[in-house]
């Protein structure tokens, strides 16, 4: 059962197991475990970066492609949602419309961007979706007719999912009953299913093929695949995916904006994720997302401490700043590309 | 005997397209600065954006060459080419605001004698800084593309926050030098004195580059190498060591397109190397990949693209870019003037 439902991957090392059960957990009773505004929106955003990191792992992991647009499909989910809620009325309806027909832009927008940058070298991929991931940035940010602009759009999403919504009476072991409730497990079992879809994908011979396209293109064609068909419609499965990421962010908030969804910081965050977390395996995705997300909340103010205790001495404070944990992020990036090229998940599961 | 087979050669002349083949991209630079004109009626406007659209050309130009020499030469696609950009630019407006009392003064040799100290010290930081990230960061990650965009990235990311630790969180203003401040009017046209030296530079580094390349030794090296790198190394040159002075040379360059691009905008911030990244790529991608004159044409086609359309209809200005780009890629997909490599 528990094989089928992992399509045949099991994590094979006992701590990544462990670790595996307690983030499930700890994510599936997130609301009754901790209790609190933060710490739910902390285990809701958990969940989203594992599918959004997971997905960007299909390609970059599994296909050995490096994109820069990630963002922009995952943007492209969340202004579907918001959009078709403002356009169309609050309602369920209109939040499937939103993220199909996000999930539909980004992978028509994928297979244009895969036929032409694939078809010639696998490198201009990497350029040409950075180029084309901020110009939409700037688009997204000019058209403020239609998005907003910098300030992004505030949009309802239905009743059922709001504070003011009672499902039951009274209290489920000190917990109010209401749709925010309800909210977090539409997210959570969203993720969920999405997740364990994408197992399925790597686990498919589809995944194979990428997986043999990833370690030798050469020897792949010659074995009679079309490497340019696998790795585009790689690049179009991984960005409906990320479409449909955004599209739960964006209800989670009920607002998106471009600053949290198509920022170049996100970009380098989920790179980063993929990168510490394991490349080549969706487990990977689940470490990274939920350390990363973790230590974004609570390690900032662990190293402003750090900041404050060496106030006296020069250069040093500027170095320990909260703003600068990127700087650290980055040298752990660098550091681990090198050493840990399988991230966390690899070691574990060498040991 | 047999009759010998009956065959009539002809020595047909190579149809006009054939002949124009090679000369393409010039002309299709000429063609985009003539519809330009035809969009801009008004010859005074079309010739203070064609100014423009050149001075952006060259200084994405001179950034863009040193990334897609490396490229060309050994196969390394640097991501954190842009870092060189920003701490070029840092560095030459820190030597300006030093020297503020030279460039403030309205003697034209005081302000360039400033002009090349910032320049001249920010080349020096950035080739320096180019040496160290070569040896440090491309070096452990040779023939791995993947690890090269990831780990070039990381560095462009640990750069830009360096930059913000040393500098401060803040852009900094910077004024151009006092005489070169203002415009000269010329036809009707307003000239800007700044986009003229920006144009100037420019020239001056391409023909620099192509002498370089094409008439010393080092240069007949290079472009060996960048034609087939095994085949030099087996003739018993070092092809690292050419290759760690062009990744320095490259460096240098992005530094003072670095410099130039800041008094251009007048505000420096840690992250505009990579803002202008976004460009270069384009035009390395348009040029072909390895290919200085293919850089050269793609840059002022985009920079002249980006001047006109923003003039037409600013919020297309980006979208153009790519536009090109795209119809570019349909017509010859490995760039204008694609780099046969000898393999």
């Amino acid at each position: 059962m528990l094989k089928t439902l992992l399509s045949g991957d099991m994590p094979r090392a006992p701590i990544l197991s462990a670790l595996l059960v307690v983030i499930l957990i700890c994510l599936a009773l997130a609301p009754f475990l901790f209790p609190g505004v933060r710490s739910v929106d902390t285990a809701a955003r958990i969940c989203i970066f594992i599918v959004l990191v997971a997905s960007y792992d299909l390609l970059l992991g599994y296909g050995g492609i490096v994109s820069f647009a990630h963002t922009m499909f995952f943007g492209l989910g969340a202004y579907g949602v918001a959009l078709a809620s403002t356009h169309l009325g609050r309602g369920f309806d209109s939040l499937l419309i939103g993220t199909l027909g996000g999930a539909a832009v980004a992978a028509t927008l994928a297979l244009v961007i895969g036929l032409f940058s694939l078809r010639v070298r696998a490198i201009f991929f990497a350029m040409i979706t950075l180029a084309v991931a901020s110009a939409v940035a700037v688009l997204v940010s000019q058209l403020s007719g239609l998005t907003g602009g910098e300030d992004g759009l505030s949009f309802k999403i239905p009743r059922a999912l709001g504070p003011a919504f009672k499902f039951a009476d009274g209290e489920i072991f000190g917990v109010k009953a209401n749709g925010k409730l309800l909210k977090y497990y539409l997210i959570f079992g969203a993720c969920l299913i999405l997740f364990l879809l994408m197992l399925r994908i790597v686990n498919s011979p589809f995944g194979r093929v990428l997986q043999s396209i990833r370690e030798n293109d050469f020897r792949a064609e010659a074995i009679g695949y079309r490497v340019v068909h696998y790795r585009v419609a790689a690049t179009c499965l991984s960005a409906a995916i990320a479409a449909c990421a955004g599209a739960l962010y964006a209800i989670w908030l009920r607002y998106v904006g471009p600053d949290t969804t198509l920022s170049m910081e996100i970009m380098i965050d989920i790179l980063l994720m993929v990168v510490i977390g394991g490349m080549g395996t969706m487990y990977g995705a689940v470490i990274g997302a939920t350390l990363f997300v973790l230590a974004q909340n609570y390690l900032q103010n662990l190293l402003s401490l750090a900041g404050d205790s060496v106030a006296t001495l020069p250069l040093l404070p500027d170095l320990l700043n909260a703003d600068r944990w990127l700087l650290w992020l980055g040298v752990l990036f660098i550091l681990s590309v090198y050493f840990f090229p399988t991230g966390i998940v690899g070691r574990l599961r060498n040991n | 005997m047999s009759a010998a087979p009956e065959h009539a050669p002809t020595m047909a002349r190579l149809s006009v397209g054939q002949r124009l083949g090679p000369y393409a991209p010039v002309l299709l630079l000429a063609a985009i600065m003539a519809i330009g004109h035809l969009a801009i009626p008004a010859t005074s406007s079309w010739l203070t954006l064609t100014l423009s659209g050149l001075a952006m050309g060259m200084m994405i130009f001179i950034m863009a060459s040193g990334l897609t020499l490396v490229f060309g030469l050994m196969d390394v696609i640097n991501f954190g080419h842009g870092a060189f950009v920003s701490v070029g630019a840092f560095v030459g407006v820190s030597f300006l605001l030093l020297l503020e009392h030279m460039s403030g003064a309205s003697s034209l040799t005081l302000n360039l004698t400033a002009l090349m100290v910032a320049i001249v010290g920010a080349m020096a930081a950035t080739g320096l800084m180019g040496w160290a990230f070569e040896r440090v960061i491309v070096k452990p990650v040779y023939g791995h593309h993947l690890k090269q965009i990831l780990v070039t990235m990381g560095g462009l990311i640990v750069v830009e926050q360096l930059i913000i630790v040393l500098w401060g969180p803040e852009e900094i203003y910077i004024t151009r030098p006092e005489s070169l401040k203002g415009a000269i009017t010329f036809a009707g046209a307003a000239l800007e004195k700044y986009r003229l030296v920006a144009v100037g530079i420019g020239i001056v580094v391409f023909l620099a580059m192509r002498w370089t390349l094409r008439r010393t030794k080092i240069g007949l090296i290079v472009r060996a190498g960048v034609e087939n790198g095994e085949m030099v190394m087996a003739l018993g040159y070092n092809l690292r060591l050419v290759f760690i002075g062009v990744f320095v040379a490259g460096s240098a360059l992005a530094g003072l397109g670095g410099v130039l691009w800041g008094l251009y905008q007048e505000v420096v911030t840690a992250h505009m190397g990579n803002q202008t990244m976004i460009l270069v790529f384009i035009v390395v991608i348009i040029g072909g990949l390895g290919s200085v004159e293919g850089c050269f044409i793609g840059a002022l086609m985009v920079g002249l693209l980006q001047n006109y359309v923003a003039f037409l209809e600013p919020k297309a200005a980006l979208i153009s870019n790519i536009a090109l780009m795209v119809a570019i890629l349909m017509w010859r997909p490995m760039g204008m003037i694609p780099v046969v490599k000898a393999k």
